[in-house]
């Protein structure tokens, strides 16, 4: 088995030692979550921190709380904790969707939120779900806390607004009544990363129209919200031809590039057909909920 | 034909109502696994023990300028580092592959694969090994890669292997089998003849355990011990005696429990070889065990046959004649494990479970700057993509002439009263019922209902798919005046010793990874002697304690090895009735034997049971002239001619429309073994090969981009199902016993493999039909399946 | 580094590397070889142990990080002599063949059946789909779980079989009579699992 090159460890005890630690050893150090990204990049040699830092013992940050219209998790949260919740599943569909097609199930018990959005790989599927929910990301460092939008948090594949020495601590989604979400991926095979993936938000108004809407595309080449989407959805009532409109929207901001797991049509026809299915859902699921 | 009655009771042991021999038991080997107690090879663990890696090519082509191992003999923890230079010096730099070719150990002066062996380092341990390969420094000068066979005879084609004298081009071989003419002339009148390319692409057998070696050379007695992850230990210990001059009763080869093979671990690796080379140069034991990447890289790949076939028929469904040419793409080096007389291994029995006017084959083999190989992934030397091949032309032959693909096949079956069946490239066939396997895979199917759901379906726009498959296997060489492999006849040996109380130990030649041979073939002795199986210990896997033989692949254990412990068991049996007879004071003509038992004809209550004759035997019963004071035995056997197992097999999927994915649904498998031995580990044998087919056809491929780089060097790419791409398996079987094998066996282990992928291509491409699908090629990943309701073959990359 | 866990309820003690997969650590340092590993990409699942009652992929936890906590292998499995029923119920409905993906399996098994008593057939193909099996298919895996599903106390023996040697149980009872190819009938010739 491959094994990484040396390094030397050292466990945080609090959000405020890892920062310490951070600030002590300086930019060759690197915290390690679950592992589950950066371990396997070590052991190709891809990655080469000279000192890890330890943050499971950082119990502070493995939290689902509802704090009056938000629920905020920590960044520590696994995969696992975030499928099986129950309030989140209520809450926020695309969670559930997403978690249930993240990697496979013993990764899921390791592997967390924070590793994944700080990872920012572009198959990464929360980084989605985040910008569809305009989730908002508490990152602390030695200047204090900053609290940044998705779209402030993403710089691009493999890399955030999170410093060397700062460590996100938690995520914050916005609760909103009359609102469904959905997401669905396409894999080779299940565990595979994404060939390519849609999540959707869709907030209805009281008389059944869009109000609000967001739809984001995972490794297709868009790190960003579909543009327009809103715009063209707002305002009218959900049906097929408005569906097949967001589709070939999503079809045309995407830029997918051709690898092994299919050629660029084919990640373009998937931006349009998922655009369409997770819409279709997250409608559905924001209607019962208006109902509900 | 033979019919196994009820397993009968076993007197011997006293009890009534326990069965012996055939039939459903637990199997001996699963009390040490599943308590972790399977010993494996990465498991052993030597006094001294070094361990090692492999520095390997990150280019496809190149010619080596020059290495420097300085500051990796600097490392404190590493004891050598081994080039292609000292291997020179050591005449080791070059092996004989199994194909009458050679295979560079440690590149001297070109690599010829993305993946190849540059040094070797040998160290402490395994981590100082892996950090120490970083410090080697080579320069390569690249050459331009040739990947693709379809290039490899083109005029300006880079010579791969120009280090052979006056080679200027890239073939390997021309070979032909069948009439050319006959089958031309079929071909020239037939009403309706249809074409089509057929690539079967390169996959790899990715046994969950990788390979790997310890090697310890006692440098005082001169005597080798060579642990290794190998299904064929006797082979390799002449082999190795060839390889590395080492007198051959001076090694021991030691296979210890294999986690998996799939022949993956019939070939003599790089790797081997340099733990030997590390173990003499350090005079300490030396581990090499190879990663997950070096193993999808560069040990024994199958396939990659690029076959262009040709069907004639009828226009009522009447098959004439088979030709194609194939276009077989080898890799840098020639190691493909065949017999020797068969360069495309079986692949001459492409025309199936049909009875045909003519046929024809002709094979080009060719080198390409790709991992050697060939003959691995339970291909049955090539029988895979024989039926592959045989089973989509007849797919395209009943849509051409609009015909279910069913009845097309009962149409052209060979009739059970043609057997034995001698088809147009020289086989022949032992025995068959063909259409009783393919009507009792339709009926478990629901066959009908399902073409009616189907059609339902289609007017819903909804695509579901129909596979049918049937195939004839061909397993278990020899005979050894046709097969050898470099020169050893492929004959195996069994040793029977029943010990003074009537317990026995049967040692064989074949290597177990994972086919339960140590349940198998107690069971098979069981069946003879009437010895509780698990009164027999079956001993295997190491060339000082077992009689010689060819190994286990090709599905030849229970066809082979099976039969050489029938009739050691019968010997045994025959040499009992003797000292039965002094025994009992009669003569041994007048004896009767039933299960465990010797005893006086007309008078049952006077007789010997075997562990009363054992105990006779070693005691102090006078004994016949000539019986000497034991009940052993030991025979090999050559078989008389293969065996041909057959099966049929449905495979219904759904195909999303929208994304292009394929599921599954259900898949029937109606196999024929001839004697079924324990139902439950054939049972086991099917369901792993049927997953092996998804996987050929739905996932697993190897691929290379145009720069000579393998793109599936890891699980992450190289994609093996998992329980959720598979569904629960229906099985059925039919009994057809083999009439020359001792015990009518005919082998199971690769069935399966052989038959699934055609089943599942049928049925992807029946599902597209709606789309004016009529082939596609493996594997059908969601983006290729999309390509192909577009109207394209395969998607562009 | 110095780092103390438990594995199989006995605390362990050892200096090493801070680089050390805690697969390394477990097969090579504390000797138990019955943990394999397949693959370099945290894809096979062959590595599987549990960490704290859950499966993790010992490949891609280091050693360091599972300091402090608690570690189940399958040595651990069995309690007392007693095979787990998990154990038994691989050995019964043939789980395993070559044995090397066998003991991650049987450890994510016993985790899923610890949480969820009675799982149905698809819950199990999902617990166990980040495990690769080369050998079986899984159906007979996903039966081993059943079996130990269905029988919570095992069958009490140790490695004794609970259904074997009696001719006509099991799955394909029916088999005890080979029929003859002219006489067959789908109901004789069939394994369909009822
Ligand atoms: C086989 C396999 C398949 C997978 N498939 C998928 C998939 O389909 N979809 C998917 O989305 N993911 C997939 N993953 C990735 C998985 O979800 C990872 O667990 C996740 O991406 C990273 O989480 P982690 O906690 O393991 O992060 P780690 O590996 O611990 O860290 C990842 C990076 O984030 C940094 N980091 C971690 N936490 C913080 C923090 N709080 N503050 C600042 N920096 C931090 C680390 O320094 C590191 O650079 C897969 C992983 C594996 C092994
Ligand atoms: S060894 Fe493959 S997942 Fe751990
Ligand atoms: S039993 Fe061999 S890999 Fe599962």
């Amino acid at each position: 088995m491959q094994i990484p090159a040396p390094f030397d460890y050292v466990r945080a005890t609090s959000v405020d030692n890892a920062l310490e630690l951070l600030a002590r050893y300086g930019p060759e150090s690197r915290v390690v979550a679950g592992g589950h990204s950066l371990l396997p990049m070590m052991k190709l040699r891809l990655s080469r921190p000279e000192w890890l830092i330890d943050i499971n013992d950082l119990y502070e940050l493995d939290f689902i709380l509802r704090d009056g219209n938000k629920l905020r998790v920590g960044a520590l949260t696994r995969h696992t904790t975030l499928l099986e919740s129950d309030e989140v599943a209520a809450l926020f569909p695309i969670v559930r969707d997403a978690e249930l097609v993240i990697a496979d199930p013993v990764v899921r018990n390791r592997g967390t939120i924070g590793g994944s959005l700080c990872q920012a790989d572009p198959a990464e599927d929360l980084s989605t779900v985040c910008d569809v929910l305009a989730a908002e990301a508490v990152i602390r460092g030695p200047r204090g806390e900053r609290i940044l939008s998705m779209s402030e948090f993403h710089r691009g594949p493999y890399e955030t607004a999170v410093g060397q020495d700062e460590l996100l601590c938690e995520l914050r989604f916005g609760i909103r009544p009359r609102t469904g979400s959905a997401y669905e991926k396409v894999e080779r095979r299940v565990g595979d990363w994404a060939v390519g993936a849609a999540g959707a938000a869709v907030t209805l108004a009281a008389d059944g129209t869009v109000d609000d809407a967001a739809v984001g595309l995972t490794a297709l080449g868009l790190d960003h919200l579909v543009a327009d989407a809103a715009a063209v959805l707002r305002g009218r009532r959900p049906d097929e031809e408005l569906f097949a409109q967001a589709g070939r929207l999503a079809a045309a901001a995407c830029d997918p590039v051709a690898d092994q797991r299919g050629p660029v049509d084919y990640k373009r026809h998937l931006a349009d057909e998922l655009t369409q299915r997770v819409l279709r859902r997250a409608c559905a699921r924001a209607a019962q909920m208006q109902e509900g | 034909m033979t019919v196994i009655h009820d397993r009968p009771s076993n007197p011997a042991a006293g009890d009534e109502d326990r069965p012996i021999g055939y039939g459903r038991i637990q199997r001996k080997e699963d009390p040490r696994f599943v308590r972790g107690q399977g010993h494996y090879l990465d498991d052993i663990v030597l006094p001294g023990m070094l361990h090692s890696a492999i520095l390997r090519a990150p280019v496809a082509h190149a010619r080596l300028v020059s290495i420097d191992t300085t500051n990796a003999l600097a490392h404190p923890k590493v004891v050598a580092v081994i080039t292609g230079k000292d291997l020179l010096g050591l005449k080791l730099a070059w092996a004989p592959t199994l194909s009458a070719d050679v295979q560079a150990v440690l590149v001297t002066d070109k690599v010829r694969f993305q993946g190849q062996e540059v040094a070797f380092v040998v160290a402490e341990d395994r981590y100082a090994a892996r950090d120490a390969l970083e410090l080697i420094d080579v320069e390569y000068d690249v050459l331009p890669p040739l990947v693709d066979a379809r290039k490899a005879l083109d005029p300006d084609a880079p010579v791969i292997r120009d280090e052979i004298e006056g080679r200027t081009d890239n073939r390997i071989f021309d070979w032909e089998i069948g009439d050319k003419a006959e089958t031309d002339a079929v071909f020239a009148s037939a009403d309706v003849v249809v074409s089509q390319e057929v690539v079967y692409p390169r996959v790899h057998p990715a046994p969950l355990e990788t390979c790997g070696a310890v090697a310890d050379f006692d440098a005082v007695n001169g005597k080798l011990t060579l642990y290794e992850t190998t299904q064929a230990p006797h082979a390799h210990r002449t082999l190795f005696a060839i390889v590395a001059g080492i007198p051959e009763h001076k090694i021991r080869i030691v296979s210890p429990d294999i986690g998996g093979g799939f022949g993956n671990k019939v070939g003599i690796y790089p790797g081997y070889i340099l733990a030997v080379v590390g173990s003499i140069v350090s005079g300490r034991p030396v581990k090499w065990v190879e990663d997950r990447s070096e193993n999808l890289m560069s040990t024994s790949f199958a396939r990659d046959y690029i076959m262009q076939g040709d069907i004639a028929a009828t226009k009522d469904g009447k098959i004439l004649a088979l030709r194609t040419h194939v276009l077989a793409d080898h890799g840098a080096f020639n190691a493909t494990a065949q017999p020797t007389k068969n360069p495309a291994g079986f692949f001459s029995i492409f025309t199936g479970s049909y009875d045909l006017k003519a046929a024809y084959c002709s094979v080009t083999g060719v080198y390409t700057n790709k991992a050697p190989g060939g003959v691995a992934y339970a291909c049955s030397f090539r029988v895979t993509e024989a039926v592959y091949l045989v089973e989509r032309m007849v797919d395209v032959l009943a849509r051409k002439l609009n015909m279910d693909p069913a009845e097309l096949r009962l149409k052209n079956f060979i009739k059970p009263e043609q057997f034995p069946y001698a088809n147009k490239t020289g086989w022949v066939y032992d025995s068959g019922n063909y259409e009783a396997a393919m009507r009792l895979s339709m009926q478990l199917a629901g066959y009908e209902d399902l073409r009616r759901e189907q059609a339902e379906k289609r007017e819903r726009g909804e695509l579901m798919g129909i596979g049918v498959a049937f195939f004839t296997e061909v397993v278990g060489a020899g005979p050894r005046k046709h097969f050898d492999i470099v020169g050893l006849g492929m004959a195996d040996g069994a040793e029977l010793r029943v010990h003074p109380t009537g317990k026995a130990v049967v040692r064989i030649s074949v290597q177990s990874q994972g086919q339960g041979h140590e349940t198998t073939f107690a069971q098979i002795v069981a069946e003879e002697l009437g010895i509780p199986p698990e009164d027999i210990e079956v001993v295997h896997g190491d060339t000082d304690q077992t009689p010689f033989g060819l190994g286990t692949y090709g599905s030849r254990s229970t066809p082979v090895s099976g039969g050489a412990v029938a009739l050691v068991a019968r010997k045994v049996r025959e040499k009992a009735k003797l000292i039965a007879g002094a025994m009992l004071e009669t003569r041994p003509e007048d004896l009767e034997w039933e299960k465990g038992r010797w005893f006086v004809k007309g008078d049952p209550s006077v007789g010997k049971t075997i562990a009363e004759i054992a105990m006779g035997a070693h005691g102090t019963v006078a004994l016949p002239e000539g019986v000497d004071g034991n009940l052993d035995a030991e025979v090999t056997y050559d078989p008389p001619n293969l065996t041909f197992p057959f099966g049929a097999y449905i495979c219904v999927v759904d195909v999303d429309p929208g994304t292009g994915q394929v599921k599954v649904r259900r898949f029937v498998a109606v196999d024929d073994c001839g004697t079924r031995i324990n139902p439950m580990i054939i049972e086991g044998q099917v369901h792993g090969g049927l997953t092996d087919g998804v996987g050929m056809a739905l996932m697993e491929i190897i691929e290379f981009d145009e720069a000579g780089n393998c793109l599936a060097g890891s699980f992450m790419d190289y994609l093996i199902p998992t329980a959720m791409e598979v569904p629960d398996w229906e099985t059925g079987f039919t009994v057809t016993p083999s009439p020359h094998h001792p015990i009518g066996a005919k082998g199971i282990g690769e069935s399966a493999t052989v038959g699934s992928p055609p089943a599942i291509v049928n049925a992807v491409v029946d599902a597209l039909a709606p789309f004016g699908v009529t082939h596609m090629d493996m594997p059908c990943t969601p983006a290729r399946v999309w390509a192909a309701m577009q109207g394209r073959a395969r998607p562009p990359i | 580094m110095q780092i103390s866990m438990t594995v199989n309820g006995n605390d362990v003690t050892s200096e090493i590397e801070p680089r050390v997969l805690l697969v390394h650590y477990i097969r090579e340092v504390l000797g138990l070889t019955g943990t394999h590993w397949g693959c370099d990409t945290s894809n096979c699942g062959t590595c599987v142990v549990l960490m704290d009652g859950q499966p993790v992929k010992s490949c891609t936890v280091l050693a360091a990080m599972a300091a402090g906590h608690d570690i189940r292998t399958v040595e651990g499995l069995a309690t007392g002599g007693t095979l787990d029923p998990v154990q038994q119920g691989f050995m019964e409905e043939h789980g395993l063949q070559c044995g090397f993906c066998t003991p991650g399996m049987m450890l994510t098994a016993r985790a899923l059946l610890d949480k969820n008593p009675h799982p149905d057939d698809t819950e199990i193909r999902q617990a166990i789909s980040g495990q690769i099996c080369r050998c079986t298919g899984y159906a007979t895996i996903v039966r081993s779980v059943q079996w130990a599903a269905a029988h919570p106390a095992g069958h009490g023996l140790d490695d004794a079989p609970a259904t074997d040697y009696s001719a006509g149980t099991g799955l394909d009872g029916t088999d005890t009579a080979v029929p003859d190819v002219a006489t067959e009938t789908a109901e004789t010739g069939t394994e369909v699992k009822a």
